[in-house]
């Protein structure tokens, strides 16, 4: 009997895979189909919790989890404690400005102190790709990637399949057009991993200058035409343009970008009537997308803000001891 | 006291040796190379079947780091491992601290090279005062001092004014002019080859484009200004087209590739280790189509020269996220297995041609002494055991940093023994035969 069963969760539809078999979450790219299918099931169960009066299970009481912040957030990191919080986990935040790397700490010797203090789990945010596969190699704990570099955000892409499916029932078959900074974007490539894993259709959309080298071995149709890509679309992604960074450099202007890649209602409507528009946020109104498509009815952003909580409670419960395996174990 | 090396194959293409010769020792130079050479009281050792003695191999591109960096290498600890590497000779670049930009710092590193007294060393001088690319370093004085060629490795030549001013300057006295060809402005804040692993990891890269650049300004200089050019570890396709087309309209360009520029690829970053810092170097490992033109260069004869450069960085500079680590890794001692397993084994090239490419051409570039068995030549001579298994291991290595990416390799050839100036400073413990050397 599970921790979330006692409380007579609906964790039963077992899907074909009951636990992850590893470690880490360092990325999309390492999960199979049936992982990403039991992620998903799992956050549907986790979900109902978060509408309950208590809001509280206690599937990883007396488990550590650390929120390793090198770079600001408030989404991502807001929506992991929270997600922690749910599960009864004892959470600790470390951010950049207050830990010990400003005086000059190397990750690995931080990801050594750290460890030396037993925690369960360590969500690791940071500019540098690649950075938690060094804390894998270094730590213990179960090291969960909230984002590295320009390499992968995997919860991000959990989260948009989990608010796709939602809303469409299925991955598979769906015309998925993803359009912005692609070259920097580390929730693309995490989307790109997992829609693909899952049968999507799936279609970027830059100026040249933001697309990633050899696009095409993405396994992606990529175009610089923006009404290629939103026709007959079922899902618009849209990703955020790094204002203080682009200007003048990747293209001319804001305005110039807004007037020949933003998403406006005008645009839209050469996508599926039932077309879902999705931005993993912070977005910039009147930049990647006007505001009336933001605030308007296929807008499912902030749905996604809802089920980035659900989706992070699967992932630290799977990895964190809930899966099956562990339970026979104890 | 002389030493006669009996009854082993001879590779000397400068001779247009290669067969079953014995070669005279006297002294620190060599005597005669021949047939059934007379004993004449000399010291005999029977080189045993299998083994085959070359003129010393030279290795035209090291990081010696000293003086300044002596927590990476030293002359002492990197000649150590030159010569376990089977290399008699290297050229060490000048980018230490301070810059190898004057007298002063040459002969500091002669100094050391003396006391160490292993591998010959030839510093390589400053383009620039302290390679900063604004004004000319003393070159005259640099020559005379023994620096043997200059460059601001580790960067390109800041402007195209200045590179020319310095061909024009060292052409004086036939110094060729090294470059590490780069454009700077596309390079950008770059950490790997940009293609498909680098777009997947998320790594920020720099097209082989950006090397080429870089060549052919230089190559273009040199035939304004009539001066020897000499293109530093390249690795780009594109580069190896330029040299190719300025060899074939005369002009005066030579090239060296590294041992992981022609065996590795860009795969190297995410697999066996994703994001592995010893896959990190400058010019990055490229793509397959870059690799086989390397392979097709050494083959056809345009790629003159096997350089290692040779980049010795300590372990915690390189157990850091991948964007922070210093580009290079060490080479010194697994260039010649990897060399002779992937070129002379794979069917590529035959050993003169591996013996041209270490040895012999290095000599040429350089204008030093070696690179031949000829009488009258320093006693400089590399053994190979072209068929001894080698496996690679980094902890065992001589150079006092261990960031390689080949270690755990399996290689078909490795170095017997190496003799400076008719001194055996190296036997290897795995061939048998050579108690004697």
């Amino acid at each position: 009997m599970s921790a979330l069963a006692h409380e007579q969760t609906p964790v039963d539809a077992a899907p074909a895979v009951t636990a992850l078999r590893r470690k880490d979450l360092l990325g999309i790219a390492d999960l199979t189909t049936e992982e990403i299918a039991l992620i998903l099931d799992t956050a549907e169960a986790m979900k109902e919790v978060g509408e309950r009066p208590i809001k509280k299970v206690p599937a990883l009481r007396g488990k550590t989890v650390v929120n390793l912040f090198f770079e600001p957030s408030t989404r991502t990191r807001t929506s992991f404690e929270i997600a922690e919080k749910r599960l009864s986990a004892d959470t600790l935040n470390i951010a950049v400005a207050s830990s010990s790397v400003v005086k000059g700490e190397t990750l690995a010797d931080t990801a050594l102190n750290l460890e030396a203090m037993h925690p369960d789990m360590i969500v690791l945010r940071h500019s540098s790709s690649g950075a938690c596969h060094l804390l894998s190699r270094i730590c213990r704990s179960a090291i969960i990637n909230a984002g590295d570099g320009m390499h992968e955000h995997p919860t991000q892409a959990l989260l948009d399949a989990f608010t796709i499916r939602e809303h469409k029932k299925r991955l598979a078959g769906l015309k998925v057009a993803i359009v912005g900074d692609l070259l920097h974007s580390r929730v693309l490539r995490s989307n790109i991993h997992l829609l693909n894993k899952m049968g999507s259709d799936v279609w970027v959309c830059a100026p040249p200058t933001l697309v990633p080298a050899d696009i095409g071995r993405f396994g992606v149709r990529a175009t610089s035409h923006v009404d290629e890509a939103v026709a007959d679309a079922d899902v618009i992604m849209l990703l955020r343009i790094q204002l203080e960074r682009m200007e003048g450099a990747f293209f001319p202007s804001l305005r110039e970008y807004f007037h020949v890649f933003g998403m406006t209602e005008a645009r839209l409507g050469r996508a599926r009537p039932d077309v879902v528009i999705m931005h993993p946020g912070p977005m910039n109104r009147g930049v990647e997308i006007a505001s009336e498509v933001a605030d308007g009815p296929y807008s499912v952003i902030l749905e996604q803000v809802a089920n980035g909580v659900a989706v992070r409670m699967a992932v630290l419960y799977l990895l964190g001891g809930g899966g099956v395996d562990h339970e026979e174990a104890a | 006291m002389k030493k006669l090396l009996k009854g082993g194959r001879v590779v000397d293409p400068a001779n247009g040796i290669d067969g079953v010769h014995d070669v005279l020792i006297d002294g620190d130079r060599i005597a005669a190379c021949g047939r059934d050479l007379p004993v004449d009281g000399a010291a005999v050792v029977e080189i045993p079947a299998g083994l085959v003695v070359c003129p010393g191999f030279i290795d035209m591109h090291v990081h010696l780091r000293e003086p300044g960096q002596e927590h990476k290498e030293t002359v002492a600890t990197g000649t150590a491992s030159a010569v376990a590497g089977g290399f008699t000779a290297v050229a060490c670049m000048p980018n230490t601290t301070p810059v190898n930009d004057n007298a002063n710092v040459t002969a500091y590193i002669l100094t050391k090279a003396t006391e160490a007294n292993l591998a010959r060393v030839y510093p390589i001088g400053a383009v620039s005062r302290g390679s900063r690319g604004e004004l000319l370093a003393d070159i005259a004085e640099l020559r005379q001092a023994g620096c043997v060629a200059i460059t601001d490795d580790g960067h390109p030549v800041a402007t195209a004014l200045l590179l020319r001013r310095a061909m024009e300057y060292a052409g004086m006295f036939g110094m060729p002019v090294i470059e590490h060809c780069e454009d700077s402005s596309l390079k950008g804040d770059a950490v790997a080859h940009e293609g498909y692993q680098a777009a997947t990891l998320g790594l920020r890269g720099m097209p082989g484009a950006c090397e080429a650049l870089g060549a052919e300004r230089g190559i273009l200089l040199s035939e304004l200004t009539g001066a020897h050019f000499h293109v530093a570890h390249m690795s780009a396709r594109a580069s190896l087209r330029a040299v190719r087309k300025g060899k074939e309209h005369g002009v005066r360009v030579t090239c060296e590739v590294a041992p992981h520029h022609f065996t590795l690829t860009d795969e190297a970053l995410a697999s066996p280790v994703p994001y592995d810092t010893n896959t990190k170097m400058n010019p990055p490992l490229r793509e397959a189509a870059d690799r086989d033109a390397m392979l097709a260069g050494i083959a056809d004869g345009t790629v003159d020269a096997v350089a290692t450069d040779h980049a010795p960085h300590h372990y915690d500079e390189k157990n850091v996220e991948f964007d922070r680590a210093p580009f290079g890794i060490v080479g010194l001692e697994s260039a010649v297995p990897l060399s002779l397993d992937r070129l002379v084994h794979a069917g590529l090239i035959r050993l003169p041609r591996l013996v041209e490419l270490l040895s012999v051409n290095p000599a040429r570039i350089l204008r030093v002494a070696g690179g031949t068995l000829s009488p009258g030549a320093p006693a400089d001579l590399t053994i190979l055991a072209p068929d001894l298994t080698v496996r690679v291991d980094a902890a065992a290595m001589r150079s006092r940093s261990k960031n390689t990416p080949f270690g755990g390799w399996e290689l078909r050839g490795g170095v017997a023994a190496t003799i400076v100036g008719g001194r055996t400073l190296f036997v290897n413990a795995a061939v048998d035969g050579l108690k004697g050397l």
